[in-house]
């Protein structure tokens, strides 16, 4: 049963050779999105293009819809995969920290290496950026080193934990929740659109 | 712009695409998608190459390092050689691939490779703080409901959102 054993099925270099493939469709994907572009990325924060968000939670309930729908067929044993840690606070900071960089640079890692392989400049330079406040937060993580390791740090936790219901209620609600946003992006898109006519942003 | 957007896949095609790529991944290795650690693994070599010995006492640099041979010998690293591979191979096909930078219309090419790396600096420093980014976190534990991950994507788009009035003049 999923997730396979693959150091045991196929041994270390194979394994290796089957997560380039994973990278190759996970690059092919995000490039064929626009995500090479940091324009459309840049967009979704100024609601003309919402882009990144469509993508994103069709690719959320997508894998999450599989995920589920495999475990409740056994086809896959759900309690073996990873779930991330929860360190809440750090989680919290850290995102606010990597949110205002993303508007800033107008990427994020993954589709920074997409643009950047597209041989686009912006791209290559995030990257460059990534490398240096990687480095700075190695510098300086001692300073708060206790907040970082303990604060809201929950271990394992998901949502359906935390609201003490089956998985499947948590499934629904996240697919009924994006396809509300999706609706709701089309509205903002359409009435930006409509809004600055044919005006070139 | 309309013409050059219009050519890039329908935004729920693309999604379903990147879904299955991540459902594969929990499939076949347990895990999801990763792009801010391989990219970590490789800082951390390079420091280590630059500065022998700095990763021995930089804490943070000898998590990363410590407990393998080789520290580039990892699934993070394999799959970030990937994804370069796979988005360039996209753009190929697309006509994509050309030197160029993509910027807002009223700042000049410098300009934006100067806004490019400190973004890019401030989400590097974010991403470690908050053990992963919008593929390992967001993407990734958002599909398995992780509580901390679901938390850590809303805070993604609140700090873009709070600072792009500031920026503005960057994009628009």
């Amino acid at each position: 049963m999923a997730p396979l054993d693959l150091n045991e099925l196929i041994g270390h270099v194979l394994k290796n050779v089957m997560y380039v493939v994973t990278g190759i469709g996970f690059g092919f994907a995000l490039e064929r999105a626009g995500f090479g572009n940091s324009r459309n990325l840049a967009a979704q924060f100024y609601l003309r293009d919402m882009r990144v968000l469509k993508v994103m939670f069709t690719a959320i309930i997508t894998a999450m819809l599989l995920i589920f729908l495999s475990g409740a067929l056994g086809l896959m044993n759900v309690s073996k995969i990873f779930v991330n840690p929860t360190y809440l606070w750090p989680g919290i900071v850290g995102g606010i920290i990597f949110g205002v960089g993303f508007v800033i640079g107008g990427y994020c890692p993954g589709t920074a290496l997409v643009s950047a392989a597209t041989l686009k400049l912006d791209g290559l330079f995030f990257v460059l950026g990534l490398g240096l406040g990687m480095i700075a937060f190695g510098e300086t993580i001692d300073a708060y080193r206790v907040f970082w390791e303990t604060s809201g740090a929950y271990g394992e936790v998901t949502l359906y934990g935390l609201f003490g219901v089956d998985p499947g209620v948590v499934v629904v609600g996240v697919v009924i929740m994006a396809l509300a946003m999706f609706v709701g992006a089309e509205k903002i898109e359409a009435y930006f659109a409509e809004r600055e006519g044919g005006r070139a942003s | 712009m309309e013409r050059s957007r219009s050519e890039y896949m329908n935004p729920y095609a693309a999604g379903v695409l990147l879904g299955v790529v991540l459902f594969l991944s929990y499939l076949l290795f347990g895990h999801g998608l990763g792009a801010s650690g391989g990219i970590a693994k490789l800082v951390s070599a390079a420091v280590d190459l630059v500065a022998p010995g700095h990763t021995d006492r930089n804490a943070y640099l000898v998590g990363l390092l410590r407990g393998s041979d080789n520290p580039l010998d990892t699934w993070l690293v394999f799959e970030i050689i990937g994804v370069m591979i796979g988005g360039f191979a996209s753009g190929m096909l697309a006509g994509r691939v050309k030197p160029e930078t993509f910027k807002g219309p009223h700042i000049s090419v410098h300009t934006r490779w100067v806004a490019a790396l400190i973004g890019g600096t401030i989400a590097g420093y974010g991403v470690r703080i908050a053990r992963g980014c919008t593929s390992s976190q967001a993407l990734s534990g958002g599909a398995v409901l992780s509580a901390g991950s679901w938390a850590f994507m809303f805070s993604v788009f609140g700090g873009a959102y709070m600072m792009a009035y500031f920026v503005r003049r960057l994009w628009r």
